[in-house]
């Protein structure tokens, strides 16, 4: 292993981190509601649509490349995928985040932050096959290789 | 008022994710590339998260209701079974091949970029086939 040093960014990640968890801290006293991406979007198609609250919440998300681009340019978004992997891929996390009742903000920001097994294990789980999948996508298939 | 605490809340969030540059999938796949030029960001992003996140569940837990005088709705699921499992893995190999978690693809599909838009449309059919497939068992 090798870190990339010119790459890591450890002011900018620390802040967005903290502004996530306020967010999180925002729903969770405010409204009662954990901010578990999935759940909320997902919810949306699950009977849960009379619940104004996700709305709101989304509409926010939405709005905030918009509100970011007032004062300042957006990082870049760098895609490798073709279209067919981001349809496969999109498919498997919108099922799976589902199936496993939360992704990377539900379990892995709000769970952990509960200190809930339940949601340690699954972000161990996706953390792992997500370090796997990275691996035979990029050194055995070399897929993306730089 | 809890809708504007709601709308306040994923306005931050997207914030967060765009600060950190998590909308951007190649720092996500460089995160879980450990075999690579590894970049450690992602790491710090969760727990700058965690860091806030963790006081204000700890209170949230010795509340009963919100603000807003709305039932606290905090997760009381402590199982650990296969669901929890094959679903966090097949999410995981969705996250490790394009890089996108939900999301930072909603945040950057709403940006107007055309790879995150197809990304996301994919994932809310995903969400869709499973809120068909839990309503027939």
């Amino acid at each position: 292993m090798s870190i990339d040093w010119a790459a890591f960014t450890p002011y900018t990640a620390l802040a967005g981190g903290a502004l996530i968890g306020l967010a999180s801290a925002i729903l969770i006293l405010g409204v009662g509601r954990v901010a578990g991406m999935s759940g909320i979007v997902g919810g949306l198609f699950s009977g849960h649509h009379s619940e104004q609250w996700r709305w709101y919440f989304v509409a926010g998300l939405l709005a905030s490349p918009w509100l970011y681009q007032l004062v300042k340019a957006l990082p870049p978004i760098e895609v490798n995928s073709n279209i067919p992997v981001l349809i496969v891929s999109g498919l498997l996390v919108g099922i799976g985040t589902r199936y496993g009742g939360g992704c990377t903000s539900g379990h892995g920001v709000c769970g952990l932050s509960q200190l809930s097994l339940r949601s340690l294990v699954a972000t161990a789980s996706f953390m792992a096959v997500g370090f796997a999948t990275v691996y035979v996508v990029k050194h055995l298939l070399g897929f993306g290789a730089n | 008022m809890s809708k504007l605490i709601a709308l306040l809340s994923g306005v931050i969030f997207g914030l967060g994710l765009i600060v950190s540059e998590m909308i951007n999938p190649a720092k996500v796949i460089a995160f879980l590339d450990l075999a690579g030029a590894w970049n450690p960001s992602l790491g710090l992003v969760m727990a700058g998260a965690i860091a806030v996140a963790l006081p204000a569940f700890y209170v949230a837990k010795r509340k009963k209701n919100s603000v807003c005088g709305m039932e606290m709705h905090l997760p009381n699921n402590k199982i650990i079974d296969t669901r929890l499992i094959v679903g966090s893995l097949t999410f995981g190999v969705g996250w490790g091949v394009a890089g996108f978690c939900p999301a930072p693809a909603l945040v950057s599909a709403a940006a107007g970029q055309w790879q995150a838009i197809v990304f996301s449309l994919a994932m809310i059919v995903g969400f869709y086939i499973f809120s068909v497939l839990e309503r027939k068992t």
